[in-house]
């Protein structure tokens, strides 16, 4: 099993890393220890204490709130919404439901025909970073991506404790 | 002695004198009651005697991959030659994968299938099963993917008892379907997909029947390709006979029996550890569409009932258990249509495995244990799991590879959580469009083309990269877009253009790569004929994490062009990519006849092309991860100087602040651009609204049944089919419990639509469907 350093992970995070390392994480079996230096680089890289449980995107994370609560929450401290609940129904959204505002992305013809599919764009409310977008038909619910089972996953996957405030 | 005795009262071909199905029921048995593979609770062979194990596995994957390799180099079909499509696989003999080779290892699961079709109908009894035989299946109804993968199937024997199968696949450039080509459009069911054999009897002692080599000949268009591919199938399975006949002479029968069945529960173990390794316990939800536009007067369609625009829906769920096992349910899908994009549920369940060894399991060690690790639940009735005999499969790659390509983004945030960023994909590009047709070619023979330049397009970009530009295709690992030169041989279409295609690849902080487009002019061919087949209305991939989806498809064909006498007048000429079509170039060098169609009609049925008029092939982009505001801006200036991102895109779409040095470089100026970003996010605040806000209004056009027709078409099938998917949509949107969306009320044809009316395979006499998953 190949072991990397908590250097290479952040240089892997912030997408500096050479590509012979990279090239050996593709191709050698996985390093376990991956999620514990990869937490603690994330938790280095944002400005609030709360402990990050699980990463769901470049800024957006499962972490443990002031109250104790396990939040979904902006790199930028904005919290949406429990995490078991879908974020997106608390995040800011703008529908590209038009021809015009399809064609702003790509040149005539290389866009969808909003007859058939929109682009809506999910973005924090508090700092404007884009964190999805979603390309579905007219109509379709706003869809909950990923309801991660995080017990499971450090209690008997990992087999580590959960993070815990003030650690 | 015959291995196969008289019907009455005989002993069985396999072990112990078992017949096969009931050796293949006593394998099944004994895996549900266990949950390991033939009841095997510990790896026996390779806990005994573990290098004896990996020797045998080593001899039998360099066996297979050896005569991969050299069918290759033998084949005469560019397809197989260029890109390889072809694939070898051996199984024991309930019919399952032991181990196959590189290549279009969909097949593992769907040349199975055959031999389990074969097992489960007695073929044993008739038409017989003897050493020598030959097998060919391309019969979409019993698992293939499409008629025009063709598959040899020979029985390995040893003192009379067969103790396995070898298994060889080839896509053959023509099956003799409506329209030339192998995945064609135009047809509506498999009456029209073309020849179709069913797991026939077409050798015997290792030499091809004449009635099978004079029929099948007649019933195809490029006969030449045809009979010299089946020659690559049946000397790589062959091959492969003899390879294992000497291993187990060498290695003993018990050795051969115990490891060939041991191996496939190894492969189910493999497959949980990797699953427990790379990936999280939990749901994740994606979905994928495609649009079927067949109201265009483009499309000529044999019946009316077709005539209709449809959109492929494909959501899933997928579960991964504490366990390591995990089921892919893939409920509310769309039902099977007229047209042919439909999948056999084997093609499904099997092509998955082409995917996963890209991503989950990038592991020689794939064979059927991957199938009993996974759950898949395809509801019957859906595209993927047609519930009606009459169904076209010719090209099921267009939903299969559309409707998986939202897998990769359940499986990447998976990765993603865990700090495998080096794993994340955000999806794979709508592998099109796909350039077919034929007629008389440059030699005067009547032959039939398929353009696999469609095995190079934009991956999708990764969480610390962007995509490959112009590199890969999904189904097909070694994608290679072939040599120019190679393809004017087999097609009489020059090259005036061969090009990244700017701005196809997804945006983002990484974004997809680009596909790229070539431009072919018609050159001495006669009575020519092409077609169009891809996306042009929808995106199939998206973006993940806050990536965009890589741009849609479009045609562009002209005829008429007055070629001929601007190149005998030394005119300008369209060449080149089509690099801006908000300012199409092409049109400025062509005669004043040209007639010209360039939209967003991405599917077209065979027309004709006369000498000097054009086709653009446009191989699409993969989508992008992660906000474009934060793409470095050394990758901007990559991508302006190279040719893959207009500048106006750099600036609206990137937020960048570019200007051209006195070279004529582009360049970024980092913090104008910084400060630039920042108002591009702070006008995504102004703009946008809350979601719960949009939603009310979304809420009232769905009460009030406003959207297209393709779209309620859709809702309405898919409700037709999945009461849990009109529950949670009607519990999503707080409907009334009285909202209904039907298929009668929307003033399409529905012929089809009603479950009485739809006639299943197992309903023919004498038929045992071969039924894999949880429908």
């Amino acid at each position: 099993m190949s072991s990397y350093t908590k250097k290479d992970v952040q240089e892997l995070v912030d997408g500096t890393l050479g590509w012979e390392t990279t090239h050996r994480m593709l191709s050698m079996p996985k390093d376990a220890q991956r999620f514990v230096l990869y937490r603690e680089v994330l938790q280095e890289k944002v400005d609030w204490d709360d402990p990050i449980l699980l990463p769901l995107g470049p800024h957006l994370y499962v972490v443990v709130n002031a109250d104790g609560d396990w939040v979904t929450q902006c790199s930028c401290g904005h919290e949406f919404c429990d995490y078991r609940q879908n974020w997106k129904l608390e995040a800011l959204v703008h529908v590209r439901d038009s021809k015009d505002e399809l064609n702003e992305l790509y040149p005539e013809l290389m866009s969808p025909d909003p007859e058939w599919q929109v682009y809506r764009e999910y973005y924090c409310p508090k700092c404007g970073v884009q964190h999805d977008v979603e390309a579905p038909t007219p109509w379709y619910p706003v869809i909950h991506d990923f309801e991660p089972d995080i017990e499971t996953f450090y209690r008997d996957w990992l087999e580590i404790p959960l993070p815990q405030r003030g650690q | 002695m015959s291995a196969v005795m008289d019907m009455g009262g005989r002993d069985g071909l396999t072990w112990g004198g078992a017949s096969l199905k009931s050796h293949r029921d006593e394998v099944l048995a004994r895996t549900r009651e266990t949950g390991h593979y033939n009841g095997f609770t510990s790896l026996a062979l390779k806990e005994r005697e573990p290098i004896r194990y990996e020797k045998i596995f080593s001899r039998l994957r360099g066996g297979v991959v050896d005569a991969r390799e050299t069918a290759k180099r033998i084949a005469a079909s560019p397809i197989v030659e260029q890109e390889g499509e072809l694939c070898f696989t051996l199984y024991n003999a309930a019919g399952d994968c032991v181990v196959t080779s590189t290549g279009i290892i969909i097949h593992v699961g769907t040349m199975g299938a055959a031999i389990k079709y074969m097992i489960e109908n007695d073929w044993e009894g008739n038409p017989g099963i003897e050493p020598g035989d030959i097998f060919t299946n391309n019969d979409c109804s019993i698992g293939n993917v499409h008629p025009c993968d063709i598959a040899s199937i020979v029985p390995i024997f040893h003192e009379g008892v067969l103790v396995g199968w070898v298994g060889g696949v080839t896509h053959v450039i023509d099956t003799g379907s409506v329209a030339p080509g192998s995945m064609s459009t135009g047809q509506v069911q498999r009456f029209g997909d073309g020849y179709q054999v069913t797991c026939r009897k077409t050798g015997t002692n290792d030499r091809l029947h004449k009635d099978w080599l004079h029929e099948s000949q007649r019933s195809v268009r490029a006969t030449s390709f045809w009979v010299l591919d089946e020659r690559t199938r049946v000397a790589g399975c062959h091959m492969i006979r003899d390879m294992v006949e000497e291993l187990i002479r060498e290695e003993g029968i018990d050795a051969w029996e115990e490891f060939a069945y041991e191996v496939v529960e190894d492969g189910r173990r493999g497959l949980q550890n990797r699953i427990k390794s790379l990936t999280i316990p939990g749901r994740t939800r994606q979905v994928a569409f495609v649009d079927v536009p067949y109201e265009h007067e483009d499309v000529h369609l044999p019946s009316m009932f077709a005539k209709t625009n449809s959109i492929m829906h494909a959501p899933s769920t997928v579960e991964i258990h504490k366990d390591g096992t995990w089921t892919l349910d893939f409920d509310g899908a769309s039902r099977w249509g007229w047209h042919t994009f439909n999948a056999n549920q084997v093609a499904f369940t099997s092509g998955i495995w082409v995917m996963m060894t890209q991503t989950l399991v990038p592991t020689e060690r794939v064979n059927d244990g991957a199938y009993y690790g996974t759950t898949f639940r395809l509801p019957k009735g859906t595209w993927m799991n047609p519930d009606d005999r009459r169904t076209g499969h010719s090209y099921a790659w267009h939903f299969l590879v559309s409707g998986w390509s939202a897998l990769w983004r359940g499986l990447s945030r998976n990765y993603f959580g865990r700090g495998y960023l080096e794993e994340v994909n955000a999806g794979n590009a709508n592998t099109s469009n796909w350039l077919q047709g034929g007629g008389f070619n440059q030699d005067g023979e009547l032959h039939a083309v398929n353009s696999f330049e469609s095995a190079a397009e934009g991956t999708g970009a990764c969480a610390v990269k962007d995509g490959l530009d112009h590199a890969a295709a999904i189904w097909n690992p070694e994608g290679d877009m072939g040599d120019m030169e190679i393809w004017e041989l087999a097609e009489p279409l020059v090259y005036l253009g061969r090009s990244i295609k700017t701005n196809s690849g997804g945006y983002g902080k990484y974004r997809g790569g680009c596909g790229f487009e070539t431009l072919r002019m018609v050159h001495n061919a006669g009575d020519w004929t092409m077609y169009f087949m891809g996306n042009g209305y929808m995106v199939s991939d998206w973006g993940l994490m806050g990536g965009y989806p890589a741009a849609t498809g479009y045609r562009f064909e002209a005829h008429d062009t007055g070629l001929r006498e601007r190149i005998d007048k030394g005119l300008s000429l369209p060449l080149g990519g089509d690099t801006d079509p908000d300012h199409p170039d092409y049109e400025n060098h062509l005669g004043p006849n040209a007639r010209v169609k360039r939209d967003q009609q991405g599917m077209t049925t065979e027309d004709c092309f006369e000498n000097t008029d054009l086709y653009l092939n446009y191989l699409r982009g993969g989508p992008g991860f992660g906000d474009p505001l934060e793409r470095a801006p050394a990758g901007i200036e990559a991508d302006l100087n190279g040719g893959y991102l207009l500048p106006r895109y750099a600036e609206k779409v990137y937020g960048a602040v570019i200007h051209q040095d006195g070279d004529g470089q582009w360049r970024v100026d980092a913090e104008a651009t910084q400060r630039r970003r920042e108002e591009i996010r702070q006008e995504r605040i102004a703009r946008a609204r809350p979601t719960r806000e949009w939603m009310r209004e979304e809420r009232e056009r769905i009460i009030a049944h406003d959207a297209s027709t393709q779209v309620r078409q859709m809702f309405a099938c898919s409700f037709g089919l999945s009461e849990r998917f009109l529950e949670e949509f009607r519990a999503f949107w707080e409907l009334p419990e009285d909202w209904k969306l039907v298929e009668e009320d929307l003033g399409v044809p529905t012929y089809g639509a009603r479950p009485e009316h739809r006639m299943d395979l197992g309903e023919l006499p004498d038929v045992r469907k071969v039924i894999l998953v949880e429908e």
